[in-house]
């Protein structure tokens, strides 16, 4: 997969996405042309891995449905293997531009940091799409503030770079459950650095989000505790997935 | 009260046979039994004999040998429940780790097999 030219791989976890998943390989493609795109498919029951395959992605099929930690997580492991400099994480839903991407990179090795956030609403910009979403990043921003030692607007952001330092600590050690915020977490554990770069998020392309006011509440507690194992996790006798 | 003694002697020597014939048909593994084995032993003897009940009625200041030996059973079963939540969260990261290693061994197959494909024409 990996040639002289391109050293950032595109990694598109997805789950049943067979109605979005080609434009978003398409439009990957027109942003960052040459760079090589890889669809985890997380066992989907649709036709996701098939027309993946016909956009012209590469597809790693998981044999069982890991849910999105272990899905990004093999996709940073395989890159991590074949040796990529930098990886881009877009979501299949289309939610997010991938002519963002660009923009993303700039920063990433310009700034001299691991990685970069795709953010809806850095510098306070933005609007939030419900209220309970609205109080939910407010409360992850303000637990997060202290920890990380700097704000970070948009912790629920799947749309992120990261370079190989990155990339070497999340292949050994991803949050497995709702991994972006506990991710954070990781990458403050190693004194590594991030970015936020401003992006506007679209609606979902087709499908629709598996989120409910149940799994909400339950997401904001298991990020909650997630971040908390992270803080008093002992390096030696970490849980990692290795 | 004594009533509940004697159900937890019997609970504690029906749940010895299930585990005993469980093991016996091969539906649960031997290194998973020995919990439930020293567990329901250890219920049994302590419903059997009032001596170590009796010693922990005093030591706490209970008022019922029944509620010293519930509490025995309370402890025990978080025993056993904690460590076996401890071996299925080492099984569920084991079981990660296997699937994406297979996934990336596959698309290495897949990988070689294009190749060869590719030379071979």
């Amino acid at each position: 997969m990996k040639n002289a030219v391109s050293k950032l791989l595109v990694i598109i976890p997805a789950f049943n996405e067979e109605g979005a998943i080609q434009t978003v390989i398409r439009e990957v493609h027109a942003a960052v042309p040459g760079a090589p795109v890889l669809v985890i498919d997380d066992c989907s029951i649709d036709e996701t891995k098939q027309r993946a395959i016909e956009a012209g992605a590469q597809v790693l099929p998981l044999p069982h449905h890991l849910g999105l930690g272990g899905c990004v997580q093999a996709g940073y492991k395989l890159a991590y293997e074949l040796g990529f400099d930098y990886v881009v994480r877009v979501d299949g839903d289309g939610q997010h531009n991938p002519a963002d991407i660009p923009r993303l990179l700039e920063v990433l090795k310009k700034n001299n940091c691991q990685m970069v956030i795709g953010s809806r609403y850095a510098e306070g910009g933005g609007e939030y799409s419900s209220v309970p979403r609205g109080l939910g990043i407010r409360l992850f921003r303000a637990v997060l503030r202290p920890i990380l030692g700097k704000a970070v607007h948009d912790p629920t952001s799947g749309f992120v770079a990261v370079n190989r330092e990155a990339l070497k600590v999340f292949s050994h050690s991803f949050p497995l459950e709702y991994p972006e915020i506990e991710a954070l977490v990781v990458l403050q554990r190693k004194r590594f650095r991030f970015e936020e770069v401003e992006c506007i998020f679209r609606d979902r392309m087709a499908g629709q989000s598996t989120i409910t006011p149940l799994k909400s509440f339950r997401y904001m507690i298991y990020v909650l505790l997630g971040v908390l194992v992270n803080i008093l996790r002992f390096e030696a006798r970490k849980r990692a997935v290795s | 009260m004594e009533r509940l003694i004697y159900l937890v002697n019997i609970v504690s020597f029906l749940l010895l046979v299930i585990v005993i014939l469980s093991l016996r048909r091969q539906r649960i593994r031997p290194e998973y039994s020995v919990a439930w084995l020293g567990a329901c032993a250890a219920l049994f003897l302590f419903s059997s004999w009032p001596g170590p009940t009796l010693w922990l009625q005093n030591l706490l200041g209970l008022p019922d040998r029944p509620l010293a030996l519930m509490l025995i059973v309370f402890a025990v079963f978080m025993a056993v429940f904690y460590r076996f939540t401890v071996r299925i969260s080492d099984l569920k990261d084991s079981n990660i780790a296997l699937a994406q290693r297979v996934a990336i061994l596959e698309y290495h197959i897949h990988s070689l097999d294009e190749k060869v494909k590719a030379n071979s024409r």
